[in-house]
């Protein structure tokens, strides 16, 4: 079920939405479109479901357009994917071609175009060869991290790029260098989200119970897939350490791997570690476990998002959001939402991560500090609605042309 | 936002734009720092206060933050927390007091500076500036009191630490439009308050209690 506006009111705040609607006045007669690959699954068609109504509660005309492609092309765009994100993989003309070939017909089937045009990813990213006929502002957003990219598909993708008006990226560590205009625009979730929306305690504690956990005792977890990049054996080692020195039962709960061979591989090799303890579970959830997920971190006493290696790591935003003391490994954008001390704490081995687990098992005050600071940071910065006031932004700085500290007043002052 | 008459209460709203530069040394900071845009200096001083307003900064400054958590220069970064904003009234002054406090350093180091991994770069980043009426409008004192306990951060940020870079004076807004008011009093002691060792709400606090301690109700 959609959310509107207003009931976010009570969450942010009203000073918050009366400035969403200030922003809002300027650009109203702009159209907005965003074009990305998917409808359903995955971060961005997340997001854009949440968000797209938002902004037609604000009086903004939004359009939601999908490109199409065949099973070939997504192949191509997921090895792309691969690619850019510095992984090994076989890129061939004939792959350029398929690209090419796709892009060609979803430009013939593109006809009314917004006066701000917002493309997600590499996949529609051709699309760009339409603006010289149907004008307006073109922006490129970029959700993934293309800082260490294959050079033959970034070179390929670069030529695109190069012509929008401006590019998006989620944090700086991510981004190229570029000719365009480069902005930066976090992630966001969604408080009124099933995985985030607020719990009764009771339901809370059956759906702990429901899993295998004792909701009365400690419980340390990690929500991630099973990916060696989520380090989950690390994680072990870890809750064996602290359980050397306090009681506690460990929780790694994920989706299900048995699409991705390398998934199911690492989920052995968890099973494998965590041996016959009764105190370590571990969870395959299916699709669509949201409100599991939701009321499993709600139950937990710390999270952990050990990760080698991370995008933003919305799992620990997720976290933040339900007051919970963080303990995240100091990579990708974990290092932007944990400030060490202040709303959760980095840390660099299992070691580190134990040596914090112990500290905050034996200090609630701290857990409760951390996690009304982490709270707060994500409320000022990491939820929907500041999402929407950076596109309404974008959408007023694409028609402005200024540089340092462009001061553009409404009129009134 | 001010008038021989009422105050306008503004809001401030940014966009983070990425500069493409980035460095990993103290050199390479040395170096870039006075090319880099002044929006960006200024970026990197003041947008602690706004992103997490409810903690006091430990580092009070972006570089200081860097040059401890990546470079492990700790000396220097207490030398750059310390370099007192408030002194300043142009980014120009701030941006040459940042590079003669790293060139001290550097040239005291008597060794090369160390490189931070690639996943602990700096990246140089700043801000587009909106500005925008929030419809908020103080009458006389006891209105701007009562008006300062309900605007937004942003607002309070706005009028506070931008303003005396914007208008190149050791003052805010509030100061100003409370001296044209003939309260030169509540002015001198709004200046006197030092934001950068407050949060924002700390910082409101202190200002609504001044209306308070002067008999103004807040």
């Amino acid at each position: 079920m959609s959310a509107h506006l207003e009931d976010y009111r009570k969450i942010v705040g009203t000073q918050v939405i009366d400035e969403l609607l200030l922003l809002a006045d300027r650009v109203r007669h702009l159209r907005l479109q965003h074009i990305n690959s998917t409808s359903v699954g995955g971060g961005v068609a997340e997001i854009l479901t949440r968000m797209v109504p938002l902004l037609r509660d604000l009086g903004i005309d939004t359009t939601w357009d999908v490109i199409k492609g065949n099973q070939a092309f997504f192949a191509v765009t997921k090895a792309f994917h691969n690619a850019l994100h510095g992984g090994e993989e076989t890129i061939t003309e004939e792959m350029f071609d398929v690209f090419r070939a796709t892009t060609e017909m979803n430009l013939g089937e593109l006809d009314n175009c917004g006066d701000v045009v917002v493309v997600h990813d590499p996949q529609p990213a051709g699309l760009i060869a339409k603006k010289p006929e149907t004008g307006g502002r073109w922006l490129w957003r970029c959700h993934i991290d293309v800082s260490t990219p294959a050079p033959s598909v970034w070179g390929f993708l670069r030529d695109y790029v190069g012509q929008y008006d401006a590019s998006i990226f989620s944090m700086p560590d991510f981004a190229q260098q570029l000719t365009i205009p480069q902005y930066m625009v976090p992630p966001s979730i969604d408080p009124l989200a099933d995985k985030n929306r607020e719990l009764p305690d009771d339901e809370v504690r059956a759906v702990v119970a429901r899993h295998g956990l004792d909701p009365d005792r400690p419980i340390l977890t990690q929500i991630s897939r099973f990916d060696r990049l989520k380090d989950p054996l690390g994680v072990i080692r870890a809750y064996r350490m602290v359980r050397r020195r306090q009681d506690c039962q460990l929780l790694l709960a994920g989706g299900g791997a048995t699409d991705d061979p390398e998934g199911a591989e690492v989920l052995r090799e968890v099973r494998e570690a965590a041996g016959n303890d009764p105190d370590i579970h571990v969870l395959e959830l299916p699709p669509f476990s949201d409100l599991d997920i939701n009321a499993l971190v709600r139950g937990s006493t710390i999270v952990m998002q050990k990760s080698i290696k991370e995008g933003f790591g919305l799992t620990v935003t997720e976290a933040l959001w339900k007051r919970k003391p963080v303990i995240g490994g100091a990579v990708g954008g974990i290092r932007l939402q944990l400030l060490n001390g202040l709303t959760g704490f980095l840390v660099h081995s299992p070691e580190g991560a134990a040596n914090r687990a112990i500290e905050l098992l034996g200090d609630p005050e701290l857990c409760s500090a951390l996690g009304s600071a982490g709270h707060k940071y994500v409320k000022d910065n990491f939820l929907t609605t500041r999402h929407i006031r950076d596109y309404l932004l974008l959408m007023l700085a694409t028609g402005h042309d200024g540089t340092d500290l462009s001061l553009l007043t409404g009129g009134t002052a | 936002m001010t008038n021989q008459k009422s105050f306008i209460f503004d809001t401030e709203l940014r966009l983070v734009a990425l500069t493409g530069i980035k460095v990993r040394s103290l050199q390479e900071l040395r170096d870039e720092l006075p090319r880099i845009p002044g929006s960006s200096i200024f970026f990197h001083t003041h947008q602690e206060y706004l992103a997490h307003d409810f903690q006091r900064s430990a580092h009070f400054n972006d570089f200081a933050r860097w040059v401890s958590q990546a470079l492990r220069e700790e000396a220097l970064a207490e030398k750059l927390a310390a370099i007192d904003l408030l002194a300043f009234t142009t980014i120009r002054e701030l941006r040459d007091a940042i590079i003669a406090t790293v060139d001290e350093y550097l040239n005291d180091l008597g060794r090369p500076s160390y490189e931070c991994r690639p996943e602990e770069a700096f990246h140089f980043c700043r801000s587009r500036s909106f500005v925008l009426p929030t419809g908020i409008v103080a009458d006389d004192v006891d209105d701007f009191f009562r008006q300062v306990a309900s605007i937004s951060n942003a607002s309070l940020y706005f009028h506070f630490f931008e303003a005396r870079l914007r208008l190149g004076r050791r003052t805010s807004d509030f100061s100003r439009w409370l001296n044209d008011r003939g309260r030169p009093d509540l002015a001198a002691a709004i200046d006197a308050l030092n934001p950068y060792h407050r949060t924002l709400d700390e910082l409101r606090c202190d200002i609504v209690q001044l209306g308070t301690n002067t008999g103004t109700p807040a």
